[in-house]
């Protein structure tokens, strides 16, 4: 029996370019696996794991989020190396909701969610005209400035922070919460990049100046953009204060900048979901690697390095060229 | 009281232009913004400190050996780093930013935190101006500053190799065309940063100690130096660390020492939102940046 090789993906392609036109169970599973896949494993981890690693899978989940909410960012053309800025407002605007007002946490969040959204997008409104390395720059000293803003002027607890804010009622909640946040902040802004509006987005990334030649207002659409992504951002400082009944400076540290962008650049940034994939490599690996301490930052630094200058694609990239191209035995017709 | 807080502003201001001098010089060749440049700051001291108290080499030799390993370690940067993401800004900031994580990390790991980390003054001695006390460290800050400054400007303006450092800054492929090696260059520039940077430390670090979180408000003050001096103009630089060097310490003895940080960095904003080129940024910066 001779055999030859053929490639899954070419028929489909063949029948339909653009239009999927499947012509049975094993080319949609082919197609929908990768679609399946995070979906399922959300819905499933959380009942196989135990308390420790559920602990693990809710910071993964939170670190997913702020490299979804980093990679919008980069492909509305603006670069930031201040996560921490979006974490740290949600964070505080929640604490200070909860503890100053009494609201519940299930009205802090959501409010935390669009008032950090909103006083980010404030705070960066000045410097929106910026590319490249100069957004970059100020992003960098934004959450460093706070920080001794907040040391200094001694508002909302100072160095001490506020403490003994309200919980969520159970941790089944909060991790089932944060996962469908995940994964319809994945699916949905993914399927928001793909559309028209998603395009101008990316254009302004590619070239900002054509964009504003057929008429476009740019920064109009980088507002939305960047209080998008901030959004995302203060979604996961909110929960996290509620998840640690806490909230200080810790929230603008260097840890929540860092994080999102080695998970986006070792996952591949472009597509939001080589940043969850990163961030679901990272975050445990760093887990495991709890007994080495303070040399996380430093293997996080290296990773980048690594990443940046290797395979700048990221793995996200990698494996989606390698699954397209699977093939497999079949026989030679007569 | 006012005499001598405008004396140790002075001071100030040549300790901030020393630490930003090398990341102007590095940005304004090659194009590339070093964000392991306050890595560098710190790890020269820590390696001139390891070689003084360690090893007990002499004070003058372990300086010059930190200073030579941190141009060497400049160069190997660029050579098997950012020559491969050259031109992508954003992937040179990243990874640039990762390299000086690392190395900060590292030190950190290693337990280089205490009081113990402290460099000896050059000449232990102190003068009396205008009813101030001046130690010779902060004398010799400013003359070695000044002298930094003369040697650079003469540097680039009268060799060689500076004219075709200020070529390449000015257009990589005309100067490519006169048979300039832009990646060379490229080279000496980063290397010749991280050589200022350690430089600087040199000088500075005996007045305070070697800490970690040195490295990034280096890089910060180095940072915002050059974003209100305009990227690439030493004379911005210098004129930019004489304002935020005089704020900073009319601040301190005016206000409080918590607000010292948040005047430079309120200053980087303002001047980004009311001139984003800086205040000496040509036009050619101004289409870079926005």
């Amino acid at each position: 029996m001779k055999k030859r090789k053929e490639r899954i993906d070419r028929g489909i392609k063949v029948r339909s370019e653009d239009i999927f036109a499947l012509c049975s169970i094993r080319e949609m599973l082919y197609l929908s696996t990768p679609r399946l896949l995070p979906i399922v494993g959300c819905l499933v981890l959380p009942l196989v794991l135990g308390i420790y690693w559920q602990r693990v899978l809710l910071s993964v989940a939170v670190f997913a989020l702020l490299a979804i909410s980093w990679d919008i960012l980069v492909q509305s053309s603006m670069v930031s190396l201040g996560q921490a800025l979006f974490f740290g407002m949600g964070a505080y605007s929640a604490g200070v909701l909860n503890h100053y007002l009494g609201l519940s946490p299930f009205f802090t969040i959501p409010l935390a969610t669009v008032i950090g959204g909103f006083m980010c997008t404030a705070l960066l409104l000045p410097v929106l005209r910026l590319r490249g390395i100069y957004f970059a720059m100020v992003t960098l000293i934004i959450p460093l400035m706070l920080t001794r803003v907040i040391e200094a002027t001694k508002i909302f607890g100072g160095t001490e922070g506020i403490s003994g804010l309200t919980p969520l009622p159970s941790r089944w909640l909060e991790l089932y919460l944060v996962l469908a946040v995940l994964l319809a902040a994945l699916f949905g802004f993914r399927r928001m990049m793909d559309s028209d509006y998603g395009l101008v987005l990316k254009g302004i990334n590619d070239n900002d100046r054509s964009v504003m030649n057929a008429g476009i207002n740019i920064y109009w659409f980088k507002i939305q953009a960047l209080f998008i992504s901030s959004s995302i951002g203060a979604f996961a400082g909110a929960l996290m204060t509620h998840v640690y009944m806490f909230v200080g400076m810790p929230v603008f540290a260097l840890d929540y900048s860092i994080l999102p962008i080695a998970a986006a650049v070792v996952g591949g940034p472009g597509t939001l979901a080589g940043a969850t994939l990163g961030a679901f490599i990272l975050v445990p690996l760093s887990e495991a690697l709890r007994g080495v301490g303070g040399l996380r930052i430093v293997f996080y630094g290296l990773f980048l390095v690594i990443f940046v200058v290797a395979l700048p694609e990221g793995i996200f990239h990698y494996i989606r060229r390698k699954y397209l191209q699977f093939e497999r035995w079949v026989e030679v017709e007569k | 009281m006012v005499a001598g807080t405008i004396i140790y502003a002075l001071i100030n201001s040549f300790i901030l232009a020393l630490m930003a001098i090398g990341f102007n010089l590095t940005f304004g060749i090659s194009g590339v913004a070093n964000f392991a440049y306050g890595a560098f700051y710190v790890l020269a001291a820590y390696v001139s400190w390891i070689l003084l108290n360690l090893l007990e080499f002499p004070y003058p030799v372990s300086a010059v050996i930190s200073i030579l390993f941190t141009v060497i370690l400049g160069a190997l940067m660029y050579r098997f780093v950012l020559l491969r993401v050259r031109g992508q800004p954003v992937s040179e900031v990243i990874a640039t930013f990762g390299i000086g994580l690392s190395i900060l990390e590292l030190f950190r790991y290693l337990g280089f935190i205490g009081f113990e980390y402290t460099m000896p003054v050059f000449i232990d001695k102190s003068f009396f101006f205008f009813g101030t006390y001046v130690d010779m460290q902060r004398i010799l800050i400013v003359i070695i500053g000044l002298c930094l400054i003369i040697f650079l400007w003469f540097f680039t303006h009268h060799t060689s190799l500076g004219l075709a450092f200020r070529g390449i800054a000015q257009d990589e492929r005309t100067a490519l065309t006169f048979g300039m090696d832009s990646d060379r260059i490229a080279t000496l520039s980063v290397s010749f940063g991280a050589g200022l940077a350690a430089v600087a430390s040199t000088i500075i670090i005996p007045l305070g100690t070697i800490s970690v979180g040195e490295g990034y408000d280096v890089l910060i003050k180095a940072l915002a130096v050059c974003i209100i001096g305009g990227l690439g103009s030493t004379g911005g630089v210098i004129l930019a660390s004489f304002l935020i060097g005089f704020a900073e310490r009319f601040t301190d003895s005016y206000i409080g020492s918590h607000w010292t940080m948040i005047v430079s960095l309120a200053a980087i904003l303002i001047v980004l939102i009311i001139k984003p080129s800086g205040l000496f940024g040509k036009q050619k910066e101004l289409e870079e940046r926005i």
